[in-house]
Order: C-alpha cells, then structure tokens, then sequence
C-alpha cells in the first residue's frame, strides 16, 4: 500500500499539490471524476486490492525489475558508477504496464466494462490494450492521426490484442489531441467506460493514482539499492513527459534528503527554438487536461504545439506534483536535446548491450554528463523506463539522415 | 440589476423563452462575427453567448472544435473576444453578452486584468467551463466586485450537493446542459430533463436555461417549454461555417446563417403551449412557496 511521506504527502483531499492539481473539468465529466476519485480512495486502504495488484505485477509483469550496475557505460564516463532499473524488461517492454494494470483492475472492481485510452507512440495504448485482453475487458484508444501514421507498428500492436484505434484528426493531431478526445468519450459514456490515463496528469485522482500505482519502481529501487551497495544513490535520474517513470522513481525517495533527483525534459530542438517539450523548463503554469501545472502556451493561453523525437515525451504539460516539486526545489528539471539523445541510445547499446527507449535515452543523456562531474565513489540510479525496439526505425531514418548530410 | 437579470425579467413578465445564440468570437473571422452579433439580435436573440477561442475545448463536440479552429487559423484570441464585445457593446447598450470560454487563456492574462477588460467592454456574464465553483479561486470574486455574472453549468449527472453549491455560487442565469457528453451530441429524453428541471425549481428561483443538443425549432419549443429558455449553440456554428468565403459572400449571406434563431424565435413565440404556462405556473408556485 502507498505510504504518504512526510511533507511530501500531497495531495491534498481535492487532489492539490500546492497550488497544482486541482478538479479543471467541466460539470458533465465531474461525477464520473468524482465517482473515480470514491472508489480509488476506498480501494487506496483496501489491503487485498494491493496484494491482488501484486500479484499480478510478479506473475504477469515479470516484477521486480532488476537493477543493474552499467559497468562499461560508468567507465566511458570516468565518473560516478551509473546503475540502471530495468523497466525496460517488464512486459510490454515500459513501465507503462504497472499503471495498466493497476487501473484496470480498479475498472473491473467498478464494474465497467469498457477502458477508453490516450496515446502518443502508442506505449501505453499497447498496455491498455494488453490487460484489456487479459481482464476481458473491450478497449478504445484514442490516438493522434499524425501519430497512427508514425506509429503503425504499434498500431498493428493493439488491433492484434484487440483493441479498437481511433485516429484523432483534431488540434495538432498528436497525443494532447488524443486526450482531448478520449474526455469527450468519458463524457458521453460515463456509465460504462472507464478512462484509463497513461501519465501523472488529468483532474484528481489520477495524479496521485497513477503515482500510487508507479512507485513500485522506487519501493523495488530502493531496497535493491540498499541491498546491493549498503547505501542509497547519489542521484536519481528519470525523463520527464507527463511525469509517470520519473514520479514513480522518485516519490519512494522524496523523504531522502541526501538523494538528489534530476528529471530531464526533452529540448527537441533546444529549449531557445519553439521546437521542444519541455514545460517545467521553459514553459508556465496553466491550467489544461483537468488540471493546474507547468504548461507550453502561447502569451494568449494557447497550447502550443510540441516537438521531441521521442513521441512519449511529446506532450505540452506535466504532471501537477512534478509542477510542485519544481517550486519547492526538491527536484531539479533539465533538458536533454534530440542531438543528445540520439547520442546516448547509441552509447547504451553499444557498451552495455542494451537498446534503451528513446524517451529514456533523455535520462541517460543527462546521467552521463552527471557522471563525468561526480566521483568515482559515488552513484547515479537512472530509471530506464523503456525498450528502444519500438525506435530502432526512427533512430535508423535519423542516424542515415545525419550521417549522409554530416559526410 | 444587472443586464442578464433585467432581461430575463423582461421574458418572463412577457413569458417569453430566452434565445441565446452561441458562437465562437472571430468566427470565420472577427467583422463577420460582429456583424453576426448584431444580425442575431435583430431577428430576435435575446443574450448572446460568445465563445473565447482556446486550442483545446475538452467539452465541445466537433462542430465546435471546427469554428474555434477557423477563427484560431484567422488570428483570434481572448484579447480580440474582447474587442469583439466592445465593438459590439458600443452601438447595443441592451443586449446581454456572456463570455464562455476555458481557463487557460484567462488565467494567462491573470485574473484581475480579465475582470477589468470584461468590465470595460461591456460585457455582463461569463461562464468558463472547466472552472468548477471551487476552484474558481478569486476571479468569482473579481467579477462580482463588477457585478458581472458568474454563469455556472449543471448537468443530468450533477448530484444534489453539488447542485446546491453550484446554484450558491451562481448568478444571472443556471445553464443546464441537457446530456451527456459534448456540445452538439443528441438530447437526453424529455422526461428526464423534465425531472431534471423540476428538481432545480425547487431549488433556485434563479432562470434555468437549456442548452447541448438543441438544433432547430421543434427542440427549442419542446426545450422551452421545460425551463426558461434555451441556448443553440453547434446549430448555428454549422450554419456560419457553410457561409461562402467573405469575396464570395451576397449581402442576404449573414441573415439567411442567422435565420436558424429568426425562425425559432418565431417558434418559441407562437408555441407557448398550455403545458408550458402550467410548469411555469407551477414553478412559480414553488418558488413562492420558498420565498414566504
């Protein structure tokens, strides 16, 4: 069961953390928001609920998730030790799975029958999809035209599992569009459906839920750590899109003052050009998607569109806690460019032998940069939330692309 | 008393159903829409609603989403919804207008300079939709040091309590948005909307209006008949978005898309049916008997 920590046991009972969070929504979604926020805080104290939860994490998932000590990778650093937590290795190849499973059983407790779904590449489209299959459940995901036509893989991915897409021709036709759509459905077909939301954001519970249900990472993290090397971690290190691998990360951490924790937002281009997605950086508060955070909008509150290479990062807000961590400063946000994070897929597989997702590759361009200012005695705990597979045919355009105008 | 509240007065001594047209400002673009406002009103509109442009309207259908991209594409924003209204407000001194928009760009531009900017354009309510009572914070309060309404929506799934704390914190007139789901999907069945608004005379003598899902006149009489008035909103937009390019456009081009409220002003007028003065008859009697 989640344990609050200290002066870090936001949210409050309206879902606030300091002034993020919050209920944004309109009237005809909020008792479908406020019957969620019931069942998720009765079920929250349910003991049986976690153990059933667990369970399914350990035979379905393949939980715990190994932490591993990327020797070869440290010493190209000449730093700190770099250590990795293998979320990559978890079924469906992200740790998009925990939170999947964690709401899809609390719909089946609430008796619905039909999970609706947001995604960008089409990760977490691939594990509503996939405990859809497992719990019977009929499943729609809603997803970005742009994205299906960038994203076919994954496409085939969730239709072969059963799942119905939807391409979303809206907006910027990407995953906030997605979004978008998938709280018009809620709003129609709140009897039945349930939304399942892929990340830390939209109105509370779901910030706090999707936490709640992610920190498996850090509770698992934590005690590996300690087990192995008899002490805790110098630096955490996750990337940051809406929020959900790096939260889970951290928030078993928080009450550590002596762990320091970077999440690394993705600068596209650089954070100077307007091709980047990167809010807690260089964005500002805002209110969208049901809730208060750092936003990128325009000077007239417009959503502005957004650019990663990552498709899992491509999206203009954050989660509120992430927004809240920010301004207390318990968690430093930075940016990793494309460049960068091209540079750093390649070195992880290179060295280690191990294809990272390119969202993570943000992490682990930061984390090697860390590394080489810090010493050899101490340690960097970078989440590598993601398999890169589902890359290798961006990377390859772009590395051909690159390597043909660089000779 | 503000605009709204001496409107609605008005209507109702005259019982005569609300009309509230809804557009989105700048709609194909802002002189078109100016002209619509004002269009709207000649052939009987008796509010206008006008629509703040935001790139991500969660509860608008596609009719909608469409008119708030067309009038984004042509260089809309809430400082020109504003414009908007006073350009409209300085040669109307009488119409109602209410600004209906999402939070972002409001809280963007802060929540005092949006009160004082509503106030000197002439605006009279404003309605943000995903913005519910509680966390209104202080731009509830902004608005009312103007005496500029605070228009909150309820919906068939709204619960008692909530009611009550929505109808608290409202002013002007109750939006009752008559399904589930987004603007311009189909209506909930009469009886429960009439159930609906029988639990809401008991409870406010402010006016209820309905709104989502009615397009022509015979949802707008059956509609009228069972609250104060009605708002056609993805109706409307449709026809604005059928008007010819502004080159191409005749001088009949902006009253025949306006016509849609010129016939169900007609409509609502002619068929003040027996069961209407008896449920408002009947409202009325509830709403004494709460007042003494």
């Amino acid at each position: 069961m989640p344990e609050a920590s200290g002066e870090f046991s936001a949210p409050d009972e309206t879902g606030h953390f300091g002034p993020y969070g919050g209920v944004f929504v309109g009237e005809t979604l909020m008792r479908a928001v406020t019957e969620l926020a019931a069942a998720y805080d009765s079920l929250r104290r349910d003991e049986r609920f976690w153990q059933g939860f667990d369970a399914e994490l350990a035979s379905y998932v393949g939980r715990p998730s190994p932490i591993y000590l990327a020797e070869r990778l440290s010493d190209s650093c000449q730093g700190a030790r770099i250590w990795l937590k293998r979320e990559d290795l978890n079924h469906t190849g992200a740790h998009k799975i925990n939170n999947a499973i964690g709401q899809a059983l609390l719909a089946r407790q609430m008796g619905k029958t039909r999970l609706i779904a947001e995604t960008g590449a089409g990760q977490h489209g691939v594990a509503s999809a996939t405990v859809a299959a497992r719990l019977g459940l009929e499943c729609h995901v809603y997803m970005g035209a742009e994205d299906v036509l960038r994203q076919a893989p994954n496409v085939y991915r969730m239709e072969s599992l059963g799942a119905r897409v939807i391409a979303v021709e809206s907006g910027s036709r990407t995953l906030k569009d997605a979004m978008n759509e998938a709280l018009r459905d809620w709003a129609a077909n709140v009897d039945d459906t349930y939304y399942l939301i892929g990340t830390v954001a939209g109105p509370h519970p779901y910030p706090c839920m999707v936490r709640d249900f992610q920190s498996v990472i850090g509770r698992e993290a934590r005690s590996q750590f300690l087990e192995r090397t008899g002490g805790l971690p110098d630096v955490l290190v996750a990337c940051v899109g809406g929020g959900s691998n790096a939260i889970g990360l951290f928030h078993p951490f928080l009450a550590d003052r002596e762990v320091a924790m970077v999440g690394v937002e993705a600068a596209g281009e650089g954070l100077g050009t307007a091709r980047h997605a990167a809010p807690l950086c260089a964005g500002r508060p805002g209110v969208l998607h049901g809730n208060r955070t750092y936003l990128m909008s325009d000077d007239d509150g417009q959503i502005l569109d957004t650019h990663s290479i990552s498709a899992g990062l491509d999206y203009p807000g954050v989660g509120p806690e992430h927004a809240w961590l920010k301004d207390l400063g318990r968690v430093r946000y930075v940016a990793a460019s494309d460049a960068e994070t091209l540079a750093a897929f390649h070195q992880l597989t290179r060295l280690e032998g191990i294809v990272p997702a390119l969202e993570s590759s943000h992490a682990l361009a930061w984390a090697t940069r860390l590394a080489a200012d810090m010493e050899r005695g101490q340690s960097i705990l970078v989440n590598l939330s993601g398999r890169g597979d589902k890359d290798l045919e961006t990377v390859a355009r772009l590395t051909g692309a690159h390597s043909a105008s660089a000779s | 008393m503000s605009r709204i509240a001496q409107c609605a007065a008005r209507a109702s001594q005259e019982r005569r159903g609300l009309l509230i047209p809804y557009l989105v400002a700048g709609d194909p673009d802002f002189a078109t829409s100016l002209q619509l406002m004002h269009e709207l009103v000649r052939q009987g509109a008796d509010m206008l609603e006008i629509g703040i442009p935001f790139s991500d309207p969660t509860s608008d259908g596609p009719v909608i989403q469409r008119g708030v991209e067309r009038a984004l594409g042509a260089g809309a924003s809430l400082g020109g919804t504003l414009q908007l209204a006073a350009h409209f407000r300085a040669s109307d001194g009488q119409t109602p207008l209410v600004l209906m928009g999402y939070l972002n760009p409001i809280e963007t531009m802060g929540y005092a300079q949006f009160a004082e900017a509503c106030d000197l354009a002439g605006v009279d309510g404003v309605l943000v939709v995903d913005m519910p009572p509680h966390e209104a914070g202080d731009l509830s309060g902004l608005l009312g040091e103007r005496e500029i309404d605070r228009i909150f929506l309820v919906a068939p799934t709204t619960d008692s309590a909530r009611t009550a704390e929505i109808i608290e914190s409202t002013s002007g007139y109750l939006y009752y948005a008559s399904l589930k789901g987004v603007t311009g999907a189909r209506l909930e069945d009469r009886e429960s909307v009439a159930n609906d608004m029988a639990r809401l005379r008991k409870l406010t003598s402010l006016p209820v209006v309905i709104g989502f899902g009615i397009n022509d006149e015979e949802t707008a009489v059956a509609m009228n008949t069972l609250g104060d008035g009605v708002i056609i909103g993805s109706a409307l937009v449709e026809r604005i978005a059928a008007l010819p390019p502004a080159g191409q456009r005749q001088a009949s081009s902006i009253s025949e898309a306006a016509s849609l409220i010129g016939a169900v002003r007609r409509a609502l007028d002619n068929c003040e049916s027996r069961d209407s003065r008896e449920s408002r008859d009947s409202g009325d009697a509830s709403r004494k008997e709460r007042d003494s």
